[in-house]
C-alpha cells in the first residue's frame, strides 16, 4: 500500500522526480562505462601479450627501476642489431630473436590507402609468433641482410587495400617507397582481438630502420627460448651477455630491462587494473554526488510538502508510514536513475568500444554493483529528509504555508 | 454509550522555559451519538486547542478522554494515528486536498492507511461512494486546481466520511466560502447529521451556528456556555431565501 502511496507521490511531480533520478543516471553511466573501458583495456593488454608468442623472453631497452622507481621502458637507445644477433648466436638456449621497430605509417595501392602499423621484425619473428602464412612467403635472412623492400601483411591489409584480391607480387607504397607484398599472414580474426592483430604489416628490420622509422636502435628484442623450464636460466644468460657487451662495470646498473611475457603481462593487468580502479573511483565519486543531490531534493522536498505531510498525518498516517513512503520515493527514484544510467552507460561503452576499436566488454557484475550501490545510496541519503517528514508535528504541519 | 467523554481537561503549552500558555483550563464535555456541536468564542479562547485534542493530534497536559469508549488520553502516536485513521474525520478550513491528485486518490487516501489489508478495487469502490454522498460523483478524475471552492470542500468532506468515522470535526468550515456555498455545506452536514453522524464544528459565524443543535461558548480555556440552539436554522430552507442563485461558476479546465 505505501509502494501505491509512493508512486503517485512521485507521479504528482515527474519533473522533479525526473530530474532528481538524473544525478544517479550519471554517476552509474560513468561507472558502468569506465569499468567497461577498463575490461576492454585489460581484454586488450591481455591479447597483446598472448600474441607476444610462446617461451619469448623480451628485451627492452633502458632500466625499468631507477633506485625503485620504476621508469618507463623504451624510451632510451641502448638495444642495437648487434645486441639482437649476439643473443641469438652466443646464446645456446634461445633459438630466436628479433629486433623490433615499430611505425604508424599511410600506405597505398593504386587510389586506395589505408592507417597501418608496421612492424620491422628479423626472419625469425613467425616461428616466435607461432604466426603461420596463409600463403606466399616469409622475407629470409638474406632479405634482412640486405634489406629488401618486401611485405607480409595481414588480412585486414588485404581486405582494406585489396579487397580480398590476391595481393601477392603487388606493389604498395609507403611514403612514395614500393614494398612488394611476398607473403600473407593466417587470419587471427577468430580470437577476441584478431581484427586489431590483421592489421599489420612486416618487414625486414634493416628495412624499417633504413626507410621507414629512420631509428637506429631497436624497441624491443623479442626471443625464443628453446623450452619453457630455461626461461630463468635464459634470462639470466642475456643480462650477463649484454652488460658485457655494453661494458658496464659490476657498480652500474643494467641499462636495459629483460622480463618473460608472463612478467610483463602482470606489469600491464597491474597498470589497467589500477587504471579501472582510478576511473572507478571518480566514477564512484559522481555517484555520491548524485546521492547528494537526491537527499537535497528529497529534503527541499520535505520542507515543500509539510502540508501534504500534516494531511497524511492527521487523517492517521503513522510515523513509520511516512517514513517509508519518503524512503520508497528516494529508493525508486535512485533506482530508476539506476536502470536509465545502466542502459546510458552500455550505450556508452559500445559507442566507445567502437571508436576506440576494442571488444564490447560488459562487465554483469558492475551492472548489478551499479544497480545495487545506486539502491543503496537512495536508501541512504533518503533516510535523513524521510525521518526529518516522519517527526513532523501534525498540528504545525497543517498551519503551515 | 456516549461518543465523546472529556473529563476535567487541561492544556498548558510551554513556549521556552518562562512562559506557559495555559490554553485549556478543565474541560468537561459529553457527546452523545448524533449531536451536531458548534464550538465558538473569540480567537485565543481556547478552541482550536480543544478540537486539535478531540482530534486526537494533540494529547492532554490532564484529565481524561473516552472517544467511544476507548481511554486515548495516553495512548502513543502511532496508536492515535491508528485511532485517528479509524474513528475520527477531519475538515478543515482550507480544505487540505493534496494538490496535483484527482478528487478519488484523495478520498482514497484514509484507507490507504487503514491497515486493513484492503484492495485497491475496494479503496476506489468506498471511494466512489463518499464522492457520490456529497454529490460530485461526476468530478472523480477531476484535479483540486480543477474544482470551485465548495467543491473541494465537498471532496474533503467525502474524504473524511470514507472510513466511516464516529465523529466529525470541522475547523471553520465555511471560513473560506462564500455564503450559498457555505449553505450547501451546512445542507450536507445536516443531512449526515440526520443519518446519525455526531458533528463538532468550530466556528465564529453567529449564523454558521445556528446549524448546530447545541452550542458552546468559549472563553479562556473555559466552555462558559453549553446551550441548545434555539430556532435552529435548516440549511435546505436558507438557501430557497437567497436572491436568484446565480449559476456556479465552476473553474474548469
Amino acid at each position: 500500500m505505501i509502494l501505491v502511496i509512493a508512486l503517485r507521490a512521485l507521479r504528482r511531480n515527474v519533473m522533479r522526480s525526473v530530474l532528481t533520478a538524473f544525478g544517479i543516471v550519471i554517476g552509474v553511466a560513468a561507472v558502468i562505462t569506465t569499468v567497461s573501458i577498463g575490461h576492454g583495456a585489460r581484454a586488450e593488454v591481455e591479447e597483446q601479450v598472448t600474441r607476444l608468442g610462446r617461451n619469448v623472453v623480451l628485451v627492452f631497452p633502458g632500466s625499468r627501476s631507477l633506485g625503485g622507481v620504476s621508469v618507463g621502458g623504451g624510451a632510451a637507445n641502448t638495444l642495437t642489431v648487434e645486441d639482437a644477433r649476439a643473443i641469438r648466436e652466443e646464446i645456446p638456449e634461445i633459438i630466436a630473436a628479433s629486433p623490433e621497430v615499430r611505425s604508424q605509417r599511410q600506405v597505398a595501392y593504386g587510389n586506395r590507402n589505408w592507417f597501418t602499423r608496421i612492424y620491422g621484425q628479423s626472419a625469425d619473428y613467425l616461428q616466435i609468433r607461432q604466426w603461420p602464412l596463409e600463403s606466399g612467403r616469409m622475407y629470409d635472412d638474406e632479405d634482412v641482410a640486405r634489406a629488401r623492400k618486401v611485405a607480409v601483411v595481414g588480412q585486414t591489409i588485404v581486405d582494406e587495400l585489396f579487397e580480398g584480391a590476391d595481393p601477392i607480387g603487388e606493389i604498395i607504397r609507403v611514403r612514395g617507397m614500393p614494398l612488394e607484398i611476398i607473403g600473407i599472414l593466417e587470419t587471427k580474426g577468430m580470437s577476441l582481438m584478431g581484427s586489431v592483430q590483421d592489421d599489420i604489416i612486416l618487414v625486414p628490420y634493416t628495412t624499417a630502420f633504413r626507410y621507414i622509422s629512420g631509428r637506429t636502435h631497436a624497441m624491443v628484442i623479442n626471443c625464443q627460448v628453446y623450452r619453457s623450464d630455461l626461461m630463468p636460466v635464459a634470462q639470466q644468460k642475456i643480462t650477463d651477455l649484454l652488460r658485457e657487451r655494453h661494458r658496464l662495470g659490476p657498480d652500474q646498473a643494467d641499462d636495459f630491462t629483460v622480463q618473460t611475457q608472463e612478467e610483463v603481462a602482470r606489469t600491464a593487468t597491474e597498470t589497467s587494473r589500477i587504471m579501472t580502479f582510478l576511473l572507478g573511483s571518480i566514477a564512484g565519486i559522481s555517484l555520491l554526488v548524485g546521492g547528494i543531490g537526491i537527499m537535497n531534493i528529497m529534503l527541499v522536498s520535505v520542507t515543500e510538502r509539510t502540508r501534504e505531510i500534516g494531511i497524511r498525518i492527521a487523517i492517521g498516517a503513522r510515523n513509520r508510514d511516512i517514513l517509508r513512503q519518503f524512503l520508497l520515493e528516494a529508493t525508486m527514484l535512485s533506482c530508476l536513475g539506476g536502470v536509465m544510467g545502466i542502459v546510458l552507460g552500455m550505450g556508452f561503452s559500445n559507442v566507445l568500444a567502437y571508436y576506440a576499436d576494442w571488444p564490447v566488454y560488459l562487465s554483469y557484475h558492475a551492472v548489478g554493483y551499479a544497480f545495487l550501490f545506486s539502491a543503496a545510496v537512495g536508501i541512504f541519503f533518503g533516510f535523513y529528509p524521510a525521518r526529518k517528514a516522519a517527526r513532523l508535528d501534525p498540528i504545525e504541519a497543517l498551519r503551515y504555508e | 454509550m456516549a461518543v465523546v467523554v472529556l473529563e476535567d481537561i487541561h492544556k498548558t503549552y510551554h513556549v521556552g522555559s518562562e512562559v506557559h500558555v495555559h490554553a485549556l483550563r478543565g474541560v468537561s464535555l459529553t457527546l452523545q451519538p448524533g449531536e451536531f456541536v458548534a464550538v465558538m468564542g473569540p480567537s485565543g479562547s481556547g478552541k482550536s486547542t480543544l478540537m486539535n485534542l478531540l482530534g486526537c493530534l494533540d494529547r492532554p497536559s490532564r484529565g481524561r478522554y473516552l472517544l467511544d469508549g476507548e481511554e486515548v488520553a495516553r495512548l502513543s502516536r502511532d496508536r492515535l494515528a491508528a485511532v485517528r485513521n479509524r474513528k475520527l474525520g477531519f475538515v478543515f478550513q482550507s480544505f487540505n486536498l493534496l494538490s496535483r491528485t484527482s478528487a478519488l486518490e484523495n478520498i482514497e487516501l484514509p484507507l490507504m492507511y487503514s491497515g486493513e489489508g484492503l484492495s485497491l478495487r475496494e479503496i476506489e469502490r468506498r471511494a466512489r461512494e463518499a464522492l457520490d454522498l456529497v454529490g460530485l460523483a461526476d468530478r472523480a478524475r477531476h484535479h483540486p486546481s480543477q474544482l470551485s471552492g465548495g467543491q473541494q470542500q465537498r471532496v474533503a468532506i467525502a474524504r473524511s466520511l470514507v472510513s466511516e468515522p464516529t465523529l466529525l470535526l470541522a475547523d471553520e468550515p465555511t471560513g473560506n466560502l462564500d455564503t450559498r456555498t457555505g449553505l450547501e455545506i451546512m445542507e450536507i452536514f445536516q443531512r449526515l447529521n440526520d443519518r446519525g453522524i455526531t458533528l463538532v464544528m468550530v466556528t465564529h459565524e453567529p449564523e454558521i451556528g445556528q446549524f448546530a443543535k447545541r452550542r458552546l461558548l468559549m472563553r479562556d480555556g473555559k466552555v462558559i456556555r453549553d446551550e441548545a440552539v434555539e430556532s435552529r436554522l435548516m440549511a435546505a430552507k436558507e438557501k430557497e431565501k437567497l436572491p436568484a442563485p446565480e449559476e456556479e461558476e465552476e473553474v474548469m479546465r
